[in-house]
């Protein structure tokens, strides 16, 4: 693909002529672009996947950042040792802080935020946790919670917001039950990651003390594990003594953070995809597609330079922001033929949504099984669920770093 | 075709295991570990594994 020749070589199919470097004249774009929709890649993102080289944006503060669209664009700044995944940079571009959602502070153990070798001690430590094989066993305790969550929907009478009745508490049920909170305490534990994650139902000062009250239960909880121990992550990661004392809480945050939202508005989303394509209901192939069809993580792996690198001929220079763009990215047609029809007979599996490189999602597989099952006993369950909708339509969230749902009202 | 795996780069997503489980497995540490070469029927899921796996620590020599 000509994109990824040295820019001196790519020659135009028309005239011949060669085009020469690189850093003139990019086209600059405002950003983050505002379009919601499902699917959600706005229309731009095809026209800068369609154009030499990258695009410039910047930011609300006058950060200089770079727009990367293209799959294998974007493949090859995730794993490019001269860009950096560290925020304390300057030049990092701090997307969601511009876009309201308030900084996430550098936490000791945070590693999505270091780079190698720093952040491998942390996600060698974790691997073990979220093995193919572990999460496949997984596999029962999800579908107990999930049948939990569907009975007390079932019970309460036949309409639901299935985001505030299904999809948010199922993320959180299954790490809280991970790091070993106590059956008795998951529910407190859910109501405050529940909060932390609305931005329109709770003002700043209350998600800040819903994060208090949550850093404060999760070091109570480290120091339980500490002196009795249990069959939970906590308790094995502290055996392993790779992560230090003032380490364990950020990581665990991580887990709880990394892995809540962004689940539940992948689950949320592929609910209502699924009831309008319902040939795929039961079909386990819909999982993968979900994830590539929704990219709800589209302003996720941020990055900036830290030496001047090169990606798609243009020169980014150290100190720049980039933001790769997964949603774009899968929807490269050079990958994914017709990629606005969710077809999940197609191969999904290149789709970056989870990333690439060595951040690539930890959650990955345990979110695999996951969807499988939210999706399974849902429609199980309840075979006649329909929409249930305002006149106005779907209530489309995307006043975050990530694309969802603000509610999903349903009935049957 | 032969396959080689680099344990030091890996990063344990399982890209490999779910797509080509033949051939590549996780140890308790979650780390790839290579059960068989390929057979015939099973080249094509051995060099998607190798193509999607993250932190590039499968390369596959062709021939
Ligand atoms: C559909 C659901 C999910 C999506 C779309 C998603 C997406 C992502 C993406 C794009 C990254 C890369 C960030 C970067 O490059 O900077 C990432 C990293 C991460 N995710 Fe997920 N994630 C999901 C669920 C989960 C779950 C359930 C967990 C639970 C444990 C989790 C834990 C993590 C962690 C710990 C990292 C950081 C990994 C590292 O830096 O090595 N995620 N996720
Ligand atoms: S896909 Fe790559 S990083 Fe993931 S487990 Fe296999 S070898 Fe390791």
């Amino acid at each position: 693909m000509t994109h990824t020749e040295p820019a001196t070589q790519a020659t135009c199919p028309v005239t011949g002529a060669t085009a020469a470097a690189t850093d003139t004249d990019p086209l600059v774009v405002d950003f983050p672009l505002r379009a919601p929709g499902i699917p959600f890649p706005p229309p731009e993102y095809a026209d800068y996947r369609d154009r030499k080289g990258l695009v410039l944006s910047h930011l609300p503060d006058g950060k200089r950042v770079w727009l990367v669209t293209r799959h294998e664009d974007v493949r090859a700044v995730l794993t490019n040792p001269g860009i950096s995944s560290n925020p304390e940079h300057a030049g990092f571009p701090n997307v969601g802080e511009t876009i309201g959602v308030p900084k996430q502070s550098q936490v000791p153990g945070w590693f999505v935020g270091m780079d190698s070798p720093e952040h491998d001690r942390f996600r060698k430590a974790l691997i073990p946790e979220f093995t193919v094989r572990r999460v496949r066993a997984m596999k029962p305790a999800i579908e107990r919670t999930v049948d939990a969550q569907l009975d007390a929907m079932l019970a309460a009478g036949n309409t639901a917001d299935l985001v505030a009745d299904f999809t948010l508490p199922i993320p959180s049920l299954v790490i809280s039950a991970l790091l070993g909170v106590p059956p008795a305490d998951r529910e407190f534990f859910e109501s405050r990651t529940r909060v932390l994650v609305s931005f329109r139902a709770f003002s700043d000062e209350e998600r800040s003390a819903a994060a208090k009250d949550l850093l404060r239960y999760i070091n109570r909880l480290i120091d339980i594990k500490q002196k009795w121990g249990g069959d939970d992550i906590v308790t094995r990661l502290l055996a392993t003594g790779a992560i230090g004392a003032h380490e364990m809480s950020g990581v665990l945050m991580l887990l709880l953070i990394a892995g809540h939202e962004t689940t539940a508005n992948n689950i949320a989303l592929g609910i209502v995809t699924l009831l309008k394509n319902p040939q795929w209901i039961g079909d386990e192939r819909a999982v993968e597609e979900t994830l590539r069809f929704h990219s709800v993580a589209d302003l996720v792996s941020l990055r900036v330079a830290v030496e001047d690198v090169e990606i798609a001929g243009q020169r980014i220079k150290a100190g720049e922001g980039i933001v790769p763009l997964v949603a774009a990215a899968n929807y490269d047609e050079n990958l994914f033929a017709c990629p606005h029809a969710f077809d999940p007979s197609r191969s999904a599996r290149g789709h970056v949504a989870f990333g690439y490189g060595v951040h690539q999602c930890l959650g990955q597989n345990l979110v695999r099984v996951e969807m499988e099952v939210a999706y399974r006993k849902l429609f199980e369950r309840i075979p006649n669920l329909r929409l249930d909708l305002p006149d106005d339509g779907l209530n489309i969230k995307y006043d975050g770093v990530l694309y969802g749902l603000h509610e999903l009202p349903v009935r049957w | 075709m032969r396959i080689t795996v680099d344990s030091d780069r890996c990063v344990g997503a399982g890209q490999c295991v779910l797509n080509a489980p033949a051939i590549f497995d996780q140890d308790e540490d979650g780390i790839v570990t290579l059960l068989a070469e390929p057979g015939a029927d099973q080249e094509a899921a051995a060099r998607l594994a190798g193509g999607l796996c993250p932190s590039r620590a499968i390369t596959v020599h062709e021939g």
